[in-house]
């Protein structure tokens, strides 16, 4: 079926698709000088010297390291992912492993989380983290997002066809519900708690809107923040180079992490369909 | 569906729960009853009176041009979006499904953008087409096109279109090629058989098998383009020019954060919130889903 035409197309096709990845590295290894007086279709030979510069000095325009911010957006990323992880496998152990009151409640409280995105209570939410102190903080930065039901229904999912005779025989055997959960039904959950984690640490690394709100202070800017605030440079004229090579930077942590961990990747985006 | 064997314990279900409960109820639960209860509110900027103004706020807003405006870019916005990215992510999937030799690299390289945050695709794709410095920009000028989507409202709603679609393809690349690999090769065998053409076995035979795949894309698009693409407008137009970007999730926060527009900012939220509630229900109601409650 495969004919050498059609796969030819399809490297072009291909090429056309990856052609801003391709001319962004490009623009990230010129000076700024090269950037604006022609267009370089080939990499330069100025890329440690720009990449050293956005990482150890950052732009001019913006008062921390790209370094620094990096660093800020990675803590966002895994204190997000973790923390969401943590407290849905937490929630769907209760829900799915215990008899109580108001269970489908809760349930539903949970549910109703899907509803709604920050984008959609941008004030009130802004509102009540600056009444817990949680401006310009990595608490700020995490907690408010970490609430999760699409990971505490993954975790649902997985726990009902966890064999029931498991857990009967650790009850025969002595064991509370504790031991249960840490010694027999965490390990279980490897794959899935791997799957989630790739999409999570990519819906927290991306994270926009939410930094954008709470963060005034550049010591807690996260990278795309930062990135903005190099865009809007005012009068003067963007550092392209830099603002290049922090996209760059900005694309390498997502990016490893999917190429990496591609099974799971795709395996937790069927299995959230999110 | 419930377990046969579960544990006793009167406490610990509720502690077990109380983090997650909590995270909603004060991040979530609370914000939105606020929003929705300073809707009906009149309040100015400092929070020194309040006035109970009832359905004012949105007979406002939906008599203010500005929103008229609003709702139809994000109309366009948000369908063109879906438009264009799931037709180029059927074509990739297409070709995908019949390339053999180097499928993963393939997959790898469509789905490489996903990853990518939407604010960083739009500077990609700003740079590109910036009228001073980018590639695309150098091209169109020396084809005689004016470009300049600072001044042009319809250049730069195509260049948000075009950020905001880039990133969505590798999305919806994903699920075609899923849909595309789980149809039986028999039927397209069978078709080949009898003599149809290329062409007539995808129009006939894939495409229609693909359409719940791309009912369930059409409401995941709608709803990136909605609530997920603040980043894309924010670091490229700011809503400009003249509002020919400002799409609704932008407009709540210009009105809301820097305009301190409460009152009409709250009852922007809980329009928004009622569409996001629609098309959840819609997608829980109406599209197959492996997750079953």
């Amino acid at each position: 079926m495969v004919d050498i035409h059609n796969t030819r197309d399809t490297h072009y096709r291909l090429l056309d698709h990856c052609i801003p990845h391709i001319y962004t590295f490009v623009a990230s290894t010129r000076t700024l000088d090269e950037i604006t007086s022609s267009v370089p279709i080939f990499p330069g030979s100025h890329f440690v010297e720009n990449y050293m510069q956005a990482l150890s000095a950052g732009s001019k325009d913006v008062g921390a390291t790209v370094g620094t911010m990096m660093l800020n957006s990675l803590i966002m990323a895994l204190g997000i992912s973790f923390g969401k992880i943590f407290i849905s496998l937490l929630a769907a152990f209760a829900i799915v492993y215990f008899k109580f009151r108001f269970r489908m409640f809760f349930f539903w409280l949970i549910f109703i989380t899907l509803m709604l995105p920050v984008e959609v209570r941008i004030l009130p939410t802004y509102k009540v983290a600056a009444d817990l102190k949680l401006l310009d903080s990595y608490s700020g930065l995490i907690f408010p997002l970490i609430a999760s039901a699409t990971a505490t229904f993954l975790f649902r999912q997985f726990f009902m066809t966890v064999p029931d005779e498991l857990c009967e025989a650790h009850r025969i055997d002595g064991g509370g519900p504790i031991r249960f959960f840490f010694d027999i039904l965490i390990p279980m959950s490897r794959t899935s708690i791997a799957a989630l984690f790739v999409i999570l640490f990519i819906y927290g690394w991306n994270q926009y809107l939410w930094p954008l709100l709470i963060t005034t202070d550049e010591k807690y800017y996260t990278l795309l923040i930062g990135i903005k605030r190099m865009l809007a440079a005012g009068d003067t004229q963007a550092e392209w180079n830099i603002i290049m090579a922090s996209s760059m930077l900005a694309m390498v942590p997502p990016v490893l992490v999917v190429i990496i961990m591609q099974k799971q990747f795709v395996k937790g985006m069927t299995d959230t369909e999110k | 569906m419930e377990k046969r064997v579960v544990f006793k314990n009167k406490i610990l279900p509720y502690l077990l729960l109380a983090p997650q409960i909590i995270i909603t109820l004060v991040f979530f639960i609370w914000p939105a009853a606020q929003a929705i209860y300073s809707s009906v509110l009149q309040e100015d900027a400092f929070g020194l009176s309040r006035v109970f103004v009832g359905l004012e706020n949105f007979r406002y807003i939906f008599s203010d041009r500005i929103y008229h405006n609003s709702i139809y870019v994000t109309a366009i916005f948000s369908f063109s979006v879906a438009a264009i990215s799931m037709s180029v992510a059927l074509l990739l999937a297409v070709m995908a499904d019949r390339a053999i030799r180097g499928a993963t690299t393939y997959k790898t390289l469509i789905i490489w953008p996903y990853a990518v945050a939407p604010v960083v695709s739009a500077v990609l794709w700003y740079f590109l087409f910036n009228p001073t410095v980018g590639m695309i920009a150098f091209f169109l000028k020396s084809l005689g096109v004016d470009w300049n989507y600072a001044l042009n409202g319809k250049q730069a709603m195509l260049l948000v279109i075009i950020s905001a679609a880039w990133r969505e393809i590798s999305y919806n690349f994903l699920f075609f090629l899923a849909g595309l690999q789980a149809i039986p090769k028999s039927f397209i065998e069978a078709a080949a058989i009898d003599g149809a053409s290329p062409a007539k076995r995808f129009w006939t035979i894939s495409f229609p098998l693909l359409s719940p795949t791309a009912f369930f894309l059409i409401v995941m698009n709608i709803v990136y383009a909605f609530f997920d693409t603040f980043g894309v407008i924010h670091a490229i137009t700011e809503g400009g020019p003249n509002e020919a970007t400002n799409i609704m999730v932008y407009k709540v926060y210009h009105d809301g954060f820097l305009g301190l527009d409460l009152g009409s900012s709250a009852a922007q939220s809980v329009i928004l919130m009622i569409i996001v509630i629609s098309l959840t229900v819609f997608q829980f109601r109406y599209i197959e889903r492996k997750v079953h409650y």
